[in-house]
Formats: C-alpha cells, sequence, structure tokens
C-alpha cells in the first residue's frame, strides 16, 4: 500500500495547481471590467469623490497583484471581504447557505447513487430487451429536460393538483429533521430525476463494456449463473469505473442545485450567486465561484483517488 | 363503469388475442402485460388513470406514425447513398429529424405562422385562451402563441450561434495541435484542462455578471466554456488520423498544416465530429435555457423559452400548464437532437453487434 500516498499525493497537487489557476482567472476576470468595479458598482452617474471613497474602501488604490493575494489568503480561512451591495460580510451571508446546499445535494445523492447504480445494473442484465428500451428513452428525455421543466412539473403535480409537498422549501422556524425532509422533498426530487438518469446510462455503459472481455465469456461458458457473473466477477472490476460515474454526477449536482434553488427558492448558495450576479456584487459572485470550482474539483480529485484505490493496475504503472 | 372502460378493455382484449393468434410474441406480451396492469390501475385510479394510459398511447402511436411516414418521405426524396442510410434509422431517430424539422420551419418563417407580434400588447394579463389567442396571454398581454413560435427563432438561433462559435474554436485547435503537436499541443491540453474543471453554469454566471447579458457576452462565453471539450475529442480523433502513413507521405510532398487539416484529416473524421456538433448543441442550448431562465440570457421584449417559463410560473400555482409549453419545447428539441446523436453514434461506431 506504501506506493499509493505519493500517487495520491500527485494528484492532490495537481487538484490545488488547478484550483489556484482557477482563482487567478476568478479573480482577474474582473479587472477585464471596463473602467472598474467601483465605476461598475456606482454607475456611469456616479461623483469622483463617492467613486474615491468607494476605491479606498474596497482597497481598489493597491495593484491588482497585492489584492489579489489578499482576497486568497483571506480565502483560504474563509474571509471573502464584504459585499458591495449590502456591507456584510460575505462569509457571513454564504457559510449558513452554504450547509444548506450541501444538505440538498447530500439529500438527493443519498436517494439518488444506490438507486441508480442497482437500476444501471439491472438494465444491462436486460440490456436489449424491452425494458431496456423504455428505460433509454425515458433516461434520455429526463437527461434532455431543463431542471426548472422536472421542478414546475412536479411543483404542479405533487404540490398544487395533490398538494402532498409544499412548493416552496422554506426553512424558517424551528423544524424536526422529519419535517425538513418533507420541505426539501420536491427539490431533491427533481436533483434526483436529473442525476440518476445521467448515473444509471453511464452505470450501464460500464458494465456492458466489461461484459463483453473475455474472462466474463469464460464465466458463462463455465456454467455460472447470469446474477453470479454479474456480481462476483463484472462487479469488482466495475467499481472503478462506477466510483467515477458517482463522482462525476456528485459534481454535477453542484451546478444542478443553482437552477433547482431557484425554482423552489430554496435559501442555498446558489440562490444567493444568482441574485449578486443580477446585483453585480461582485465579492459575491467571486467568492461563491470558488467554493463551487473548489468542490467540483474536489469531486473530480476524488474520483481519481478512488478510481486509483480501486484498479491495482493504476496502483503499479509500468 | 363507462362506456369507455368496456371499449378500453375490450380494444386491449381483442388486439392481444390477435397477436396471440398471429405468433407476434412481442406485441402479444406488451398488449397482455398492459391488459393487467390496466386492470390494478383501473381499481386504484378509476376511469381517469385508464383515460390517461389510453391518451399516452395514442400520442405514442401518433408520433411513431408521423416518424414512420417522415422517414419514408425522406427516404423517397433523398439522393440514392443518403436513402440506403436512412433506411437503417429507428423510429426514434427519424421522430428527431421530424421535431428538428419542425423547429426549423417555425424558426425560419416565426413572422408568417405567429398572428402576433412577438412583443405586440394585445390583451389584459394572464386573459385565458380564446379563438383569437389559442394558448392565452402572459404576464404582459402578449399571446403566448406568438411568443412560442418567435422563442423558436430567437432561443433556437442563439444555441445554434453559440454552439457553431464554440465548435469552430475547439474545433481548429484541436486539429492545429494534432498536426503541431510539442508545445502547442501540450498548452492547449492543460488550458482545456482548467477550462474544464470550472462548473459550466458558474463559469457562464461569472462573465455575465462582469460583462453583462447581452447576446454577443452569452455566445462568446458559451464558446469558451464548450470549446475544450470540443478541442479533446478533436484532438483525440485526429491523433489517430495524424499517425497514418498517408498524412506522412503528405508531409514528404511537402504540404502545408493547412491542406493536411483539411484535405486529408477532416474528411477522415467527419462522422465523430458531426455527432458530437449534436450532443454539443444539446449541453449549450440546455445552458442558454437555463440562464435565460435566470433572467440572463435574452432580454425582454425578445421572446425566449427560459424567461418564458419564469414570466409566467406564477400560473403553475393556479394548476396551468401553459407556462411549461416552452420548458417542454426545450426538452422535446433537446430529446430529438439526442435521439438522431445517438443512431449517428451507432452507426459510425462498432456498437452495433451490442
Amino acid at each position: 500500500m506504501g506506493d499509493i500516498l505519493p500517487l495520491v499525493a500527485k494528484r492532490l497537487g495537481f487538484g490545488l495547481l488547478t484550483l489556484l489557476v482557477i482563482s487567478v482567472i476568478i479573480f482577474f476576470m474582473v479587472e477585464l471590467l471596463p473602467g472598474d468595479i467601483a465605476q461598475a458598482v456606482l454607475g456611469q452617474g456616479a461623483t469622483e469623490e463617492n467613486l474615491a471613497a468607494l476605491r479606498e474602501r474596497m482597497g481598489l488604490n493597491d495593484p491588482a497583484i497585492v489584492r489579489y493575494f489578499d482576497w486568497l489568503s483571506g480565502a483560504v480561512v474563509g474571509n471573502f471581504g464584504e459585499s458591495i451591495v449590502t456591507g456584510e460580510r460575505v462569509s457571513s451571508i454564504i457559510t449558513e447557505r452554504f450547509v444548506n446546499t450541501l444538505f440538498l445535494a447530500a439529500y438527493a445523492a443519498v436517494i439518488a447513487v444506490p438507486f441508480a447504480i442497482l437500476l444501471g445494473i439491472i438494465v444491462a442484465l436486460l440490456r436489449n430487451t424491452l425494458f431496456d428500451r423504455v428505460a433509454n428513452v425515458l433516461t434520455l428525455t429526463s437527461i434532455s429536460s431543463p431542471e426548472f421543466f422536472l421542478g414546475y412539473i412536479l411543483i404542479l403535480y405533487l404540490a398544487v393538483k395533490t398538494s402532498m409537498f409544499p412548493a416552496i422549501a422554506s426553512l424558517s422556524g424551528d423544524l424536526s429533521f422529519g419535517e425538513l425532509l418533507h420541505r426539501t422533498f420536491l427539490p431533491a426530487l427533481t436533483l434526483v430525476l436529473v442525476v440518476t438518469a445521467h448515473m444509471m446510462r453511464m452505470t450501464r455503459a460500464a458494465i456492458i463494456n466489461l461484459l463483453a472481455s473475455p474472462y466474463i465469456e469464460m464465466a458463462r461458458l463455465k456454467g455460472t449463473p447470469p446474477w453470479k457473473v454479474i456480481v462476483k466477477h463484472a462487479l469488482p472490476n466495475a467499481w472503478a469505473p462506477i466510483i467515477n460515474v458517482v463522482a462525476l454526477n456528485l459534481a454535477y449536482l453542484i451546478t444542478g442545485v443553482v437552477l433547482v434553488e431557484v425554482v423552489f427558492v430554496y435559501p442555498g448558495i446558489g440562490q444567493s450567486l444568482v441574485d449578486a450576479v443580477s446585483k453585480r456584487d461582485f465579492p459575491v459572485v467571486q467568492a461563491c465561484c470558488l467554493i463551487f470550482a473548489a468542490t467540483f474539483i474536489l469531486l473530480n480529485l476524488a474520483a481519481d483517488v478512488g478510481a486509483i484505490l480501486t484498479n491495482p493496475r493504476l496502483r503499479h504503472p509500468k | 363503469m363507462g362506456l369507455f372502460v368496456i371499449l378500453y378493455f375490450a380494444f386491449l382484449i381483442i388486439a392481444s388475442c390477435l397477436a396471440a393468434y398471429f405468433e407476434k410474441r412481442g406485441p402479444f406480451i406488451l398488449l397482455f402485460s398492459l391488459t393487467l396492469v390496466s386492470f390494478v390501475l383501473g381499481i386504484v385510479g378509476g376511469a381517469g388513470a385508464l383515460r390517461f394510459v389510453a391518451i399516452s398511447a395514442a400520442v405514442l402511436a401518433f408520433a411513431a406514425g408521423i416518424s414512420y411516414a417522415f422517414k419514408e418521405f425522406l427516404i423517397i426524396i433523398a439522393p440514392k447513398n443518403t436513402a440506403k442510410e436512412l433506411k437503417t434509422a429507428p423510429l426514434t431517430a427519424a421522430f428527431g429529424m421530424f421535431v428538428i424539422f419542425t423547429y426549423a420551419i417555425a424558426g425560419i418563417f416565426a413572422p408568417w405562422i405567429a398572428p402576433h407580434g412577438e412583443s405586440e400588447v394585445i390583451s389584459s394579463a394572464f386573459a385565458p385562451a380564446d379563438a383569437n389567442m389559442l394558448l392565452g396571454a402572459d404576464q404582459l398581454g402578449r399571446d403566448m402563441f406568438s411568443r412560442i413560435i418567435y422563442g423558436a427563432r430567437n432561443t433556437v438561433g442563439l444555441a445554434l450561434l453559440a454552439t457553431i462559435a464554440a465548435f469552430v474554436m475547439g474545433a481548429l485547435a484541436g486539429l492545429l495541435a494534432a498536426v503541431k503537436g510539442g508545445w502547442f499541443d501540450q498548452f492547449m491540453g492543460r488550458f482545456a484542462d482548467v477550462i474544464m474543471s470550472i462548473p459550466s453554469l458558474i463559469f457562464a454566471l461569472l462573465m455575465l455578471s462582469i460583462f453583462g447579458p447581452q447576446i454577443g457576452v452569452i455566445i462568446v462565453a458559451v464558446a469558451i466554456i464548450y470549446a475544450p471539450r470540443v478541442f479533446r475529442l478533436t484532438r483525440a480523433v485526429a491523433g489517430n488520423v495524424v499517425v497514418m502513413d498517408y498524412i506522412e507521405a503528405a508531409k514528404l510532398r511537402g504540404e502545408g498544416d493547412w491542406y493536411l487539416i483539411r484535405k486529408e484529416i477532416l474528411p477522415n473524421s467527419t462522422a465523430p465530429l458531426v455527432a458530437e456538433f449534436g450532443l454539443e448543441f444539446c449541453f449549450v442550448f440546455l445552458l442558454v435555457a437555463g440562464l435565460s431562465f435566470l433572467g440572463l440570457g435574452i432580454q425582454p421584449p425578445t421572446a425566449d423559452w427560459g424567461s418564458m417559463v419564469r414570466e409566467n410560473a406564477t400560473l403553475i400555482s393556479f394548476g396551468d400548464i401553459t407556462p411549461l409549453i416552452p420548458a417542454a419545447a426545450i426538452a422535446l428539441l433537446t430529446v430529438a437532437v439526442n435521439f438522431v446523436v445517438d443512431w449517428m453514434l451507432w452507426r459510425s461506431s462498432g456498437l452495433k453487434e451490442m
């Protein structure tokens, strides 16, 4: 096991490097603004004094490199500066909402992952049957629908017409855990629908890919029952692609969450990102982007590491 | 028990008997299992559930019929070689082509099809449907139907432009990287990695917040986000072609990079690139729809499907499905393109034996 650590460390280093480059992109993109941030925020009609005051408050008089390192060193310890619009600390706006978003994504993942993998294996077993065709069309439809379409359909049928679940996922007041799950069920279900379809298709492809290999043929020829071929022979080798699929889709959840939060007015970080974009509140936008990108990279990293751990051939490169 | 229920079961049972008599195993199992499921459904959900099943089956049959007719039509009008290929197309692909064709007609001839202008206020807000307005009015009293037709032109047009931009950028960079190799290849590869490790929606939001939601900005942003995906595929496909002997021969003849790309590599990598274009269009279309749903796409009063859903979403809480029609239009086009792409991929790869 000793040779795994350097490999994982290398991947980790790559991830960190990518994150650093992304932080540079996120920060210096704002610098591309015609004029500067102060000008963009206050608009054309701003007086010189106002501009100067805002520049002073935001530290815009320092050179960009200095401000970048200030921003980065703050971001590492969770200090993203102050919102331009409300003057609040960005971290105090975001922290609670980030937890809400993570809760929603985790809720969706807990339902979607086992469900999708199981369905994917079943569909792979029944490939080229009617069931497989129907599943193919259904998953394709679900992938092709924009998240807000699925969300509104669920609202229409499960909230408005049958009033089984609340249409708006407000989290105010003291909620028991069961109540919380009930209120956030529709947004979670929307995410589950989108992600399950992706995961199912990818799991199916991974397993079918494996079933074509000679050692599976061998197992079949010596008379192993089909379920045993899948569970004992194919699955151990399929773990690497499946872990990859799961991590990729969890990363996908992170983006899907933005639209779903807006549809259900869920108090998450995606909603605050969209608000900040339309108000041009750059510190909040930067912070949200950095957090989303970091989560995305982290999950991709987890996929890589998972693939290395489950695949001996990657563990002992030639 | 109403007449409808009796007819419903009579039809199913007669059809399954016929299927059994003519020894059609697949249709029989389908029809008979549908009959059995319908018994349970009828008890649980009553005649309403059965009506729903009947309507969905009718819609499916209608779609299948129209796709079949459209496929035959295409086979007749197409030149001989294309017709041969078209004969292998499954019904889903024919359906996809039919939908794309319909959207293209709606988009191109929008001003002649739509009864009213796209930003013309003709009645009160949320007026119900009547003979003049097929789908009622939107939140400002504009005709929903006309706006949906115009949306086909605006939304799909924007997505198409953005896809073409992304595709040209990505494919050119990929081909150049494959031909030149060396540091250029390395640099472009790393650059693509970095761009791809930022979630696409987030990156688009970042750029739109900085440069403002204008059409030019959206196209450039989408092109930057999706070009790396095209780059990777083109690089991989062209990389396999570049090592061939005939490329070597062309190089020895003293042909330039541009000649190699145009005459040798491109003709040998069109199939996967065309399929990739379709897939890319789906991603771009969904991203653009998402952006305009968030109010950051095409700005009002131009009709646009994503923002129409958002603006009329209040109607949904009254149980009205009209706001969902533009969203369904987005989903339908994406599904259609996916169906066609599926067929193309199946045709161009060795997936046939699976």
